[in-house]
């Protein structure tokens, strides 16, 4: 019987429910949970929306008519009902894209910076030595990529909120789970495989059985780490600069600052003060100052990162040219209108919501006649402004609808 | 249930307080800060992938890494680089007996001369490198058996070296310098004669110092202090294992070029990253007048004083002349890279533009859902 329901009310666009019990709310939820494998949100005021609210995926609770029963179950909370159309159109499509970014960067940068190591295993004897300085090692996930990643996830948007409104289907994406999925994810290794390829074998072959500009050494462990991962790192940053849609001040300070920084570090790290202090932990000294004076390091530092980032340029743009998203003609449609701006839209006058719904359904005689015959007048509320004078119903006033307050005195029963 | 009053005016900008007992009249409001930031309106640049950002950027990098391509690749093939192989792996090598016959303990080291010649001649400065394939000097266990604090002249460190130099850290006395790094010093020597077309032999000078990094000889590197008498510092400690000669005996001659700061050593030190490398082993310095090459067109003689086996696990030895430009040695491989990435990205962008000419009016459709 059950799936029948389930069955004819998915072949409607809305659905509606009424007379329900708590219990029966929570049914419902659970039964598409159970057979529509979908993402529910259930939202809900009041204390008989407890259960749906927590049967549900999300669960919302609108605060205040009804009191905090509600948002105290709830996922996510707010005021007004209309909220829910920017929490989900807004703030949540915003949440999906940042989290699918910075999971897809952060599995590219982390599978280069390990498949790297793979191949020079091949040069090692395979005796696990490390491409890169251990001081790197410590420091890339903690210091180097740490602050450029934390400002794409908190700042970057695709569109702005006024135009996540105008194009609600910009929504479908995170609902068929397109951002991050196996494949993507599959996508992201293949590309770490190809980056890592490129940024092992390149300055191995740049740096094949040649010297210094002065004929001393330049393809020792140390000069020869020291750019691989200066390699590295400028490959995976300018990853991320391709990968931010919104650059904010933040974006720019801490993607420059944390490569500023880098370099900073190796400066201090390599130097002759920080050597003589604590002689075993900085065996590197020397290396920055001799190896980053010679045009041919630098040489194959610019050629290996635009050999990572074109082969990445030249898909997204095809992809954009030729398949494009709801996202990329959005955002394209945006740049257009910021050369020609728009006119301003008129601000519609705010209509009060107070009033929870516009509609009442009811298959008896209802309460109006309590209301109606006055009943309640005969005790006037302590805290309340004179409100039943009249006997037409509030809503035929088109005021805002108020709370009866449930006087002690045993009500007469009603007649059906 | 509590009675909430409402102002529709208000209620847009105040929400009900959190307990909810509205009726002594006061509200707390949660509404969060109109800043930019905290309504996420912070100012910002939104680039996004057009044929007009694009395009030009695949031509001006295809044009523009071309002709470094192309300085790289002629710069490269300037330079002067002659290789010889001595190891005497064939039986018609010149050294194929002192590489047959070795030990450890021999005494009489084996001599062996190689002849080859040169065809052009070399200007400038020369540098004389040994060349070593199949040594995996980046071995992990190889590269962490050595005791940096030692040689920086660290008197504790001297007496008893770090552990990581097992199992060349002792051998009844503390080992100077200790380590596996250390302990395979290339002592092989090579000496170069010209001969003239008369049949003299001429001996070419070979300048042993100024092949280390600064950093390394003066900061990295310094005998333990002391005593001038480098025999007197190094007492209580024993040579290396496979060494015939102590620290202090690198180079008896010369105080500023013996014991730990002694420059081949120094150079050995500096491990190589990949399996095939080559070190600076001296310099041929060129003529004080412009005229004269330095390493004329002819006949010359390579003598080798073989020390270093490298026949058991399939080493090979070789000998590098080599002339310097300012890119380093002779590497054509960042030309052709640069010509051939240079020459895909220029192709690439015309292709992109074709499509771009061909299907680009697709953006400016209307959005449907």
């Amino acid at each position: 019987m059950e799936i029948e329901l389930l069955r004819t009310a998915c072949m409607c666009q809305t659905v509606i429910c009424c007379r329900v019990t708590p219990l029966q709310k929570a049914q419902v939820v659970e039964l598409v949970k159970k057979y529509k494998q979908a993402v529910t949100l259930a939202i809900g005021d009041g204390a008989n929306d407890v259960s749906m609210i927590k049967a549900a995926h999300i669960g919302v609770g609108i605060s205040g008519q009804e009191g905090m029963q509600a948002v105290l179950s709830s996922d996510y909370s707010f005021a007004q009902f209309r909220y829910l159309q920017r929490l989900l159109l807004v703030h949540g499509r915003w949440s999906y894209l940042r989290m699918c970014k910075f999971l897809r960067y952060f599995f590219y940068k982390n599978f280069t910076f390990t498949f790297v190591h793979f191949w020079y295993g091949f040069f090692c004897g395979f005796s696990a030595q490390t491409v890169f300085d251990e001081w790197f090692i410590t420091l890339f996930n903690l210091v180097y990529t740490a602050l450029p990643v934390l400002s794409l996830s908190l700042f970057d948007q695709d569109v702005n909120d006024w135009w996540s409104f105008q194009y609600p289907q910009l929504y479908t994406p995170g609902q068929l789970n397109q951002y991050f999925s196996k494949r993507a994810f599959v996508y992201t290794v293949l590309h770490s495989g190809y980056s890592s390829l490129v940024l092992f074998f390149i300055p191995w072959a740049a740096m094949y059985d040649t010297v210094r500009d002065d004929g001393k050494e330049i393809v020792d462990y140390q000069s020869f780490a020291l750019l691989a991962q200066t390699c590295l790192l400028i490959a995976v940053s300018i990853q991320l600069g391709l990968d931010t849609h919104y650059w904010t001040a933040m974006n720019q300070f801490f993607l420059w600052g944390s490569l500023s920084v880098y370099f900073a570090v190796i400066f201090t790290m390599y130097s002759n003060g920080m050597f003589l202090t604590l002689t075993s932990s900085f065996p590197f000294i020397g290396t920055a100052r001799n190896s980053l004076n010679q045009p041919n390091v630098w040489l194959t530092m610019l050629l290996t990162s635009v050999l990572c980032v074109l082969p990445v340029v030249a898909y997204r743009f095809l992809r954009i040219l030729l398949w494009p998203t709801i996202n990329d003609k959005v955002r394209y449609k945006v740049r257009q209108d910021k050369v020609l701006p728009p006119t301003p839209r008129r601000v519609q006058a705010r209509r009060t919501s107070t009033r929870r719904s516009g509609y009442a359904f009811s298959h008896a005689q209802g309460y109006g006649d309590l209301v109606t015959s006055g009943k309640f007048l005969r005790r006037t509320p302590k805290s309340r402004p004179a409100l039943f004078s009249q006997t037409d119903s509030p809503l035929a006033q088109t005021q805002p609808q108020f709370y009866r307050t449930i006087s002690e005195r045993e009500e007469p029963p009603l007649s059906p | 249930m509590m009675a909430s009053s409402y102002n529709a005016k208000e209620e847009d900008r105040h929400q009900p307080g959190a307990t909810g007992h509205v009726g002594s009249g006061t509200m707390t409001n949660k509404m969060p800060d109109n800043t930019a930031f905290k309504q996420q309106r912070l100012p910002a640049w939104q680039p996004i992938l057009t044929a007009g950002t694009v395009l030009p950027a695949f031509f001006v990098i295809g044009l523009l890494f071309i002709p470094i391509g192309v300085g790289l690749f002629v710069t490269s093939n300037n330079i002067k680089e002659f290789e010889i192989d001595y190891t005497g792996v064939d039986m018609s090598s010149p050294c194929y007996s002192c590489s047959q016959s070795y030990s450890w303990n021999n005494t009489k080291s084996c001599t062996c001369s190689v002849p080859f010649s040169l065809d052009q001649p070399f200007e400038s400065n020369v540098f004389m490198y040994y060349g070593l394939s199949n040594f995996y000097q980046n071995h992990r266990r190889y590269v962490k058996s050595r005791d940096d604090s030692q040689l920086n002249g660290d008197k504790t460190s001297l007496q008893s070296p770090s552990k990581e130099c097992e199992p060349y850290r002792s051998s009844d006395k503390p080992i100077a310098p200790c380590g596996a790094i250390a302990n395979s010093l290339f002592n092989d020597t090579l000496e170069l004669y010209y001969i003239d077309p008369n049949g003299s032999r001429t001996a070419i000078p070979l300048v042993k110092k100024g092949i280390a990094w600064w950093t390394d000889k003066h900061v990295k590197f310094r005998n333990p202090s002391g005593n001038n008498n480098l025999t007197v510092v190094f007492q209580g400690t024993s040579k290396p294992v496979n060494w015939r000669k102590p620290v202090f005996e690198l180079d008896p001659s010369d105080s500023d070029n013996n014991g730990f700061i002694n420059e081949d050593f120094i150079v050995w030190m500096r491990t190589a990253a990949l399996p095939t490398f080559r070190k600076l082993y001296r310099i041929i310095q060129k003529k004080p007048n412009n005229m004269t090459p330095t390493l004329p067109r002819g006949e010359y003689i390579l003598e080798v004083t073989y020390n270093y086996p490298v026949r058991s696990f399939d080493g090979r030895k070789r000998m590098i002349l080599s002339a310097i430009s300012w890119m380093g040695g002779k590497n054509p491989f960042l030309g052709i890279a640069y010509i051939t990435v240079g020459s895909v990205c220029f192709c690439l962008g015309l292709v992109l533009l074709s499509i771009h000419y061909r299907y680009g009016k697709r953006n400016s459709a209307d959005i449907s859902s």
